[in-house]
């Protein structure tokens, strides 16, 4: 989004508080001064995650704190559902795994979790696969199936959403 | 009204009890057990007869059997309680039919033949006007059935899941509470009577898969067998990847699903959230019932037990009573 604030100390925090505040994630903040333009305004641009549903919110408190949006950016939806592995991940080529999900375009492994017991024993993996759509993440979920199966290792998926 | 039980393990000693104590308008008139048996047109003292097994383990004459009983006319209701056989139903499933053959009402707690052969014991008790009733074999005492007959009528149900088997739920407590192995936690189950000496059954996920299979044939009409069913147990679930769950709040459990418009049958270990009323402790069952206009429902008790699995007989033989002479 691009945004448009008083250029005075302390107003670039006064935006981005409000963005971890909702539980967001700031993935760049681009941030120029046109020289050939004095101006007592700023303009700022900020790329970042959001959860579901706290993009109104967020906007009412730019409002409120009168940070001014010029424009909102292609707003895309994003989609994490976890996964639970069990079997011999090490073993079974874990780059191979996480890759057949990221070349897929579509999805990609965001997080990975691993407790690993004794030698010779099954590893325990949390995998959580991301997504800018629920059929995206269930077409990388039939492909982690196909994978569980061809590399026998047991694969617990959720009951709901989670 | 007049029955005849095949069976005198715990379910049938506390159905027998049931019988003699609540006054309930049942006489028991035949009786057998796996050694023995007894007919008494007149009616069995219960008391004596219950009294003869713990003595002597037999609760009749020796040679008196099934067969004798079956045919002897001496009852209107059989309850069949024996053993349960899932891969033939035997000899429970030529019990049934001989009885139903007979014109005589069928209540069981037997899974074996209720699976495995549904439909046909549904038309023989259609033609010869007689009622097969089975609601203690999903669910011990939970009214499932009676649920989605009477309380639910007229709603079209879209989904059941739930918590099937009570040994893997407490395996699975067990793991996440205690940080108990798998094996530690099988261990606990069986030595509490929870779990059998061959749990199979239990952790491959059949006995939760066989319970789906009722419920698809009587609720949906579907014609299932267990190779219908996509079947995963516990045996392979790690504390380690319960911990891994744990942190979010998040639990493991056995469930069983079925989703008629998506063609799922399936029972699995699934993720899920710990505040979701499917996560029953020790060896609870639950069961969450998707409608159409009753929204969700879900039921909570006790999956096993011999005095649970009474009470879903008794049931059984009240809903039978009250129904009797409806049908003709």
């Amino acid at each position: 989004m691009k945004l448009e604030m008083k250029d005075s100390p302390g107003q670039l925090v006064s935006v981005i508080q409000p963005i971890s505040e909702i539980g967001g994630n700031i993935l760049s903040v681009i941030h120029e001064r046109d020289p050939a333009v004095r101006s007592d305004v700023l303009d700022v641009q900020i790329l970042c995650e959001i959860p579901e549903g706290s993009l109104e919110p967020l906007l009412a408190r730019f409002k409120q704190i009168g940070v001014n949006v010029l424009r909102i950016g292609e707003e895309r939806l994003l989609v994490r559902r976890s996964v639970i592995l069990i079997g011999h991940l090490i073993h079974t080529d874990i780059t191979d795994t996480i890759d057949t999900i990221d070349s897929t375009g579509f999805a990609e492994v965001h997080a990975l979790s691993m407790i690993m017991p004794a030698i010779n024993e099954p590893s325990s993996t949390k995998m959580t696969i991301k997504s800018d759509s629920l059929a995206n993440v269930n077409r990388a979920l039939d492909i982690l199936r196909d994978v569980a199966r061809q590399k026998e290792f047991l694969i617990i998926e959720p009951l709901e959403d989670v | 009204m007049r029955v005849a039980m095949l069976g005198l393990g715990s379910v049938g000693k506390g159905i027998a009890g049931a019988i003699l104590e609540r006054d309930i308008g049942f006489t028991l008139t035949a009786v057998a057990d796996s050694k023995s048996g007894r007919i008494e047109p007149s009616g069995i003292d219960i008391a004596s007869m219950l009294e003869q097994k713990e003595r002597t383990g037999m609760c009749g004459t020796p040679g008196v059997g099934a067969v004798d009983i079956l045919a002897s006319d001496a009852y209107d209701i059989l309850i069949e309680v024996s053993p349960t056989n899932a891969e033939t139903g035997e000899p429970a499933l030529s019990s049934i039919r001989e009885a139903l053959c007979r014109g005589k009402s069928v209540v069981t707690s037997n899974k074996g033949p209720v699976a495995l052969d549904f439909q046909s014991l549904h038309r023989l008790a259609e033609e010869h006007g007689a009622y097969l009733r089975y609601e203690a074999t999903v669910c011990g005492a939970i009214p499932i059935m009676h649920t989605i007959e009477s309380g639910l009528a007229g709603n079209p149900i879209t989904k059941l899941y739930g918590v099937f088997n009570g040994t893997c739920n407490y395996i699975l407590t067990r793991m996440a509470e205690e940080g108990l192995t798998y094996q530690q936690a099988l261990l606990e189950a069986r030595e509490r009577g929870y779990a059998e000496a061959d749990p199979t059954y239990d952790i491959k996920g059949i006995d939760a898969a066989i319970k789906l299979v009722i419920l698809a044939n009587a609720v949906w009409g579907m014609e299932k067998t267990l190779d219908d069913v996509e079947i995963t147990g516990i045996d392979g679930v790690t504390t380690a990847s319960i911990a891994l769950a744990e942190e979010q709040d998040l639990t493991i459990r056995l469930i069983g699903e079925i989703i008629p418009a998506e063609g799922v049958l399936r029972v699995s270990p699934r993720i899920i959230p710990k505040s979701h009323p499917l996560v029953v402790g020790e060896t609870l069952n639950a069961v969450a019932i998707d409608t159409v206009m009753a929204g969700e429902i879900t039921l909570i008790g006790k999956g096993a037990g011999s005095l649970e699995t009474a009470s879903a007989v008794i049931s059984d033989l009240l809903f039978i009573r009250d129904c009797h002479g409806r049908r003709s």
